[in-house]
């Protein structure tokens, strides 16, 4: 089955297309641009161009996996309400994968914490044990964040913060691969589970305060 | 393509999760999802809580449109969403969700201007759109006039508010009042009591001095404080706030100037149409005034039915259905979410 995986938990917009056979996974291909303030303009060209490249029409689509963040809010439902719209008006299923835990399970075998960053000078991240999480998702100022035992980080975050860790930073796993969320979602797509409702990881709360009482205007 | 198109519009400028569609110029179904009440508390929209709320409604609202008009995505012949002016991220929910409505069932999108839509809304009520014509857009968002020419080429802006939109000054002044969220549907409510002769509230961008250079523009602030310090000066003195009286002339202070203005418009451009759209238009006053204003001057006043009026998807549908009908370029699937979209371009170029 031709999966359609889609990412905009971090600066960079994704669009892949994965095979999903009986006992294997085969990427075929992947689209991706790395702009923190361009997901609604380049992912939906991203997915049109991706379709094209493999030379297929999104009736060939049979499920849509997409990355449920966290990350900065205004980009992530960039990715999510695309997802959503394109899996109902094909009447296909979509399945959410934590962002993070794409960047953990491509990091493959030891403790990796999975850094991305979340602004206000504070990461995304999680820690993971050979691809499994084992602690996160959470958001944090970086020198909050436990390194106890963490061998390699991964994720954006951990670069721009890659002092305050201390730990070596695989630079080639910066943003969640779209092959590693199929991966995660594998099961769920051959066992046909029920769609999804993709509900963002927020982890924040909006910004906003009830008013407070009247200020005098007469002086 | 039939004879007639059938257009879809996705509306998430602001607090209203809106999807409508069209065939031709008859409305087929006009679903809205509102998290009003979720801004209520904060006595105003937040643009985050807008956000999340339209991720959450836009499927749903989407399939109740479809069940109303009996139709599927398969169907539709061309996609319309409002690409601007608005909140940025709330626009951007709805462009993303139109793109993969257009992408996934193949269909030509259009990114179009919202105030264009708000006047493209009448045209499904009350027929073609004289030209030209005048149109007044009042809402907690907007407060302008424009020169309507051809609906599909672009649209003239002649003035606009200032400072606050028409609607913000109705929440202000009825959050000053302990009145509630919206303001506008309460402080009509509560000025039926009140005489809206008894308190002279200072109309905005009104003197001389201002034809020069605001003749067509709008300001509330002015008046919201004026208001304030009117309240605040009787608690001071210990005496009770007649509600009833302050609502009715706030709100005869806005109805005024916007009416006088909006005549004003026609007046100057030879134009015998004026149509109101948005939230305000909906006040009992605007209307009153408006028809009482016009009819001396032989011009003939437009309003859409209150569900047309406020943000919704049947207006933006109803863009699109022109567009398609005039043979317009669509939209590229790169076309962004522009919170300051000018009117220059009605919708986004292909
Ligand atoms: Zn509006």
């Amino acid at each position: 089955m031709l999966v359609l995986a889609l990412d905009t938990a971090t600066p960079a917009s994704t669009a892949a297309l994965v095979e999903v056979t009986a006992d294997g996974l085969f990427g075929v291909v992947e689209q991706r641009t790395v702009d923190p303030r361009a997901h609604g303009e380049k992912l939906a060209p991203e997915i049109a161009a991706a379709l094209a490249e493999a030379g297929v029409r999104p009736r060939d689509l049979g499920a849509i996996v997409a990355g449920l963040g966290p990350g900065p809010f205004t980009g992530l439902r960039v990715g999510l309400a695309t997802a959503a719209s394109m899996g109902q008006a094909l009447g296909i299923a979509t399945y959410g994968v934590c962002s993070l835990d794409a960047l953990g399970r491509a990091a493959g075998p030891g403790r990796v914490l999975v850094a991305t960053d979340a602004r206000r000078r504070e990461v995304y991240y999680a820690t993971y044990q050979d691809g499994e999480r084992v602690s996160g998702p959470d958001v944090d100022k970086p020198a909050a964040v436990s390194v106890e035992s963490v061998e390699r980080a991964c994720g954006e975050g951990a670069l721009k913060y890659g002092d305050v860790f201390g730990v070596p930073v695989e630079e080639h796993l910066l943003h969640p691969p779209g092959a590693a969320l199929v991966a995660i979602a594998a099961q769920r797509i051959r066992e046909a589970a029920p769609s999804e409702i993709l509900t963002p990881l927020y982890l924040r709360r909006p910004d906003a305060v009830e008013p407070s009482a009247r200020k005098p205007v007469l002086t | 393509m039939r004879d007639e198109p059938l257009v879809l519009g996705i509306e998430t400028s602001c607090d209203e999760t809106g999807i409508g569609i069209v065939r031709g110029h008859t409305l087929l179904a006009d679903a809205i999802a509102s998290s009003v009440d979720e801004h209520a508390r904060f006595g105003g929209v937040v643009p985050e809580v807008a956000s999340r709320a339209h991720l959450e409604a836009l499927v749903p609202t989407m399939q109740r449109a479809l069940d109303t008009a009996g139709v599927t995505l398969a169907d539709i012949d061309a996609i319309a969403v409002t690409s601007g002016p608005g909140l940025a991220g709330a626009l951007l929910v709805g462009v993303a969700a139109a793109k993969g409505y257009a992408l996934a069932a193949e269909k030509p999108i259009y990114g179009v201007n919202h105030l264009a839509a708000h006047v493209a809304v009448d045209t499904l009520e009350h027929g073609p759109l004289p030209a030209p014509a005048v149109a007044m857009l009042v809402s907690g968002g907007h407060s302008s006039l424009l020169l309507v020419d051809d609906l599909t080429a672009g649209v003239t802006p002649l003035g606009a508010t200032i400072d606050d939109a028409a609607g913000e000054a109705f929440d202000k002044v009825a959050r000053l009042l302990g009145l509630g969220f919206p303001g506008g549907p309460v402080i009509d409510r509560t000025a039926r009591d009140g005489d809206h002769a008894s308190i002279a509230f200072p109309r905005g961008l009104t003197a001389p001095k201002d034809q020069a250079e605001h003749r067509f523009d709008f300001s509330f602030s002015g008046l919201k404080t004026a208001v304030a310090r009117w309240v605040e000066a009787r608690e001071r003195a210990g005496e009770p706030v007649p509600v009833a009286d302050v609502s009715a002339s706030f709100q005869e202070a806005v109805c005024d100037v916007l009416t006088a203005k909006a005549i004003d418009a026609c007046r100057s451009n030879g134009v015998d149409t004026l149509v109101i759209g948005g939230g305000v238009a909906a006040n009992s006053r605007l209307r009153v005034l408006a028809e009482q204003r016009a009819a001396k001057y032989g011009i003939t006043v437009r309003v859409p039915r209150p569900q047309l009026c406020t943000d919704n998807g049947a207006m933006v549908a109803a863009l699109g259905s022109h567009l398609v009908a005039a043979g317009v370029a669509p939209s590229r699937l790169d076309l962004p979410a522009d919170s300051s979209m000018s009117l220059t371009a009605v919708s986004v170029p292909g």
